[in-house]
């Protein structure tokens, strides 16, 4: 019998070993899956491969994965928010790598992960510096850049509601890089505001279907990253 | 803000050459009128999102911002504020009806294959050929932060770019060949600046509208790029 849902943060992220690539989705804090991110500090794996939009605000979240020393590498579009403030230090220090790409290549780059496209040409970034060291080939007389797609071992996401198949819904633009972040992973863990019965979210409203998604946890009163940032919190004192 | 209203603040301008020409939110408005009715448009941080205050009555113009949403409405008061509908710069926003939510590849679907009509985005510099340079100063103790940038000029029909004419420095932004990192290569068709609206036809730049009180003669003094 299929049934996905775990019944703790904990469970959700066992098994996530040393050396993984990690897809954790959010722009920012809308959509960020702050509670599994904690789970993972917990868990405590390292050497970690973090493939993200953002790197984290204040000492929460994302930030407070990256403060704890357990990621190896970011591949991701925007390193840079207001109150980042662990990213930068590390990276400064040389203690972080980094993997800059735009972000709609970013996005297309899972979803080809996703779909089972090993590589694609891209008109994005031509003719600048993030190009530099990538094979180039002209369609119809305008040059493109070769890409190739992101896989990863697991993805952390957050969505709205969630059925016993892994059936999601999102909420606004929370949505993000969820859906294709989903099909890219090994395993797609999900946390959702509401877990539902089967039937309740109507067939036509699915975003993600269920086959993309392995493991649900239902987090239902979901912490506030920004609350969390501006009132200086560390991951440690939520407990 | 009305005529004479507008008048009155450019006469006090002219007193003062550093206050020389248009505001931003008079540079806003020029763009705006440029803005045709059914457009889909993006707008990038900061600048240009005045321009969404300054649609003409009687256009219909639909926002898509990157992050997910088609058909974006006005900054959220603080009692609607949902941490989970934001903006490109991750503000508060809301949805009009008829918005619609979606992922981020679709989204950059949308500007990739063409179907954004206009973005208008800021500039550290643009070129003579309409090369941008809009997302690094190439300093290396800046944090490289790029986001959709690149996708925008590589994919948006129409791209509009909107600044100060020159830096808080004095130097020309309007120059021959960008010296910071290009987000994009001959991608810019029109520029709007404090001093002056300039077209890039051919790889050349042709001012078409001069701000109140400036000469032609005083926005070449200013640019480093060459005027026609």
């Amino acid at each position: 019998m299929i049934n996905k849902i775990v019944s703790s943060a904990e469970d959700a992220v066992s098994g996530i070993f040393d050396g993984a690539t990690v897809m954790i989705g959010g722009f920012g804090e809308a959509g960020s899956p702050v509670e599994l991110i904690h789970a993972l500090i917990d868990q405590g794996a390292k050497n970690l491969t973090i493939v993200s939009n953002n790197a984290g605000s204040g000492h929460v979240g994302l930030a407070a994965l990256i403060e704890n020393r357990q990621v190896k590498k970011i591949i991701c579009s925007f390193p840079r928010t207001a109150i980042s403030v662990v990213f930068p230090e590390l990276y400064r220090k040389g203690e972080i790598e980094l993997e800059l790409v735009p972000q709609g290549t970013l996005a297309e780059r899972i979803r080809a992960g996703g779909a089972g496209i090993p590589a694609f040409y891209t008109p994005t970034s031509v003719h600048t510096s993030l190009s530099e060291e990538k094979e180039q080939r002209d369609f119809n007389g305008k040059p493109a850049v070769l890409e190739y797609a992101i896989q990863a071992d697991f993805s952390l996401v957050k969505c709205l509601k969630a059925d016993k198949y892994g059936n999601l819904t999102y909420n606004k633009t929370a949505r993000n890089f969820g859906p294709v972040m989903c099909m890219a992973a090994k395993t797609a863990i999900v946390q959702a505001r509401q877990i539902v019965e089967p039937g309740v979210i109507d067939p036509e409203h699915v975003v993600t279907p269920g086959i993309f998604v392995h493991r649900v946890v239902e987090i239902s009163n979901p912490a506030d990253e920004s609350k969390l940032v501006a009132e200086k919190i560390r991951y440690h004192e939520i407990k | 803000m009305n005529r004479n209203l507008l008048r009155k603040k450019y006469d006090t301008m002219k007193s003062n050459d550093k206050n020389l020409g248009w505001n931003v939110n008079e540079m806003a408005q020029k763009v705006a009128m440029d803005i045709p009715d059914g457009a889909y448009v993006n707008l990038g941080i900061g600048i240009p999102e005045l321009v969404a205050g300054y649609i003409p009555e009687g256009r219909e113009v639909i926002y898509h911002t990157e992050n997910g949403l088609l058909g974006m409405g006005k900054v959220a008061e603080s009692q609607t504020e949902d941490p989970e509908l934001v903006n490109a710069g991750k503000k508060y926003v809301t949805a009009i009806p008829g918005a619609a939510y979606f992922h981020h590849a679709d989204s950059f679907a949308m500007i990739r294959g063409g179907h954004i009509d206009i973005c208008v985005l800021g500039a550290y510099q643009v070129s003579e050929e309409g090369d941008l340079a809009n997302w690094s100063t190439g300093n290396p103790d800046d944090i490289p932060a790029v986001g959709g940038a690149m996708d925008l000029v590589a994919g948006v029909k129409t791209i509009y770019v909107i600044t100060k004419h020159c830096t808080k420095i004095g130097s020309s932004k309007i120059v021959k060949q960008c010296t910071y990192p290009l987000t994009g290569k001959n991608v810019v068709s029109r520029i709007y600046t404090d001093l002056a609206i300039m077209d890039v036809i051919d790889k050349k730049l042709y001012v078409s509208e001069l701000a109140p009180g400036v000469s032609f003669e005083y926005v070449q003094q200013k640019t480093e790029a060459r005027l026609n």
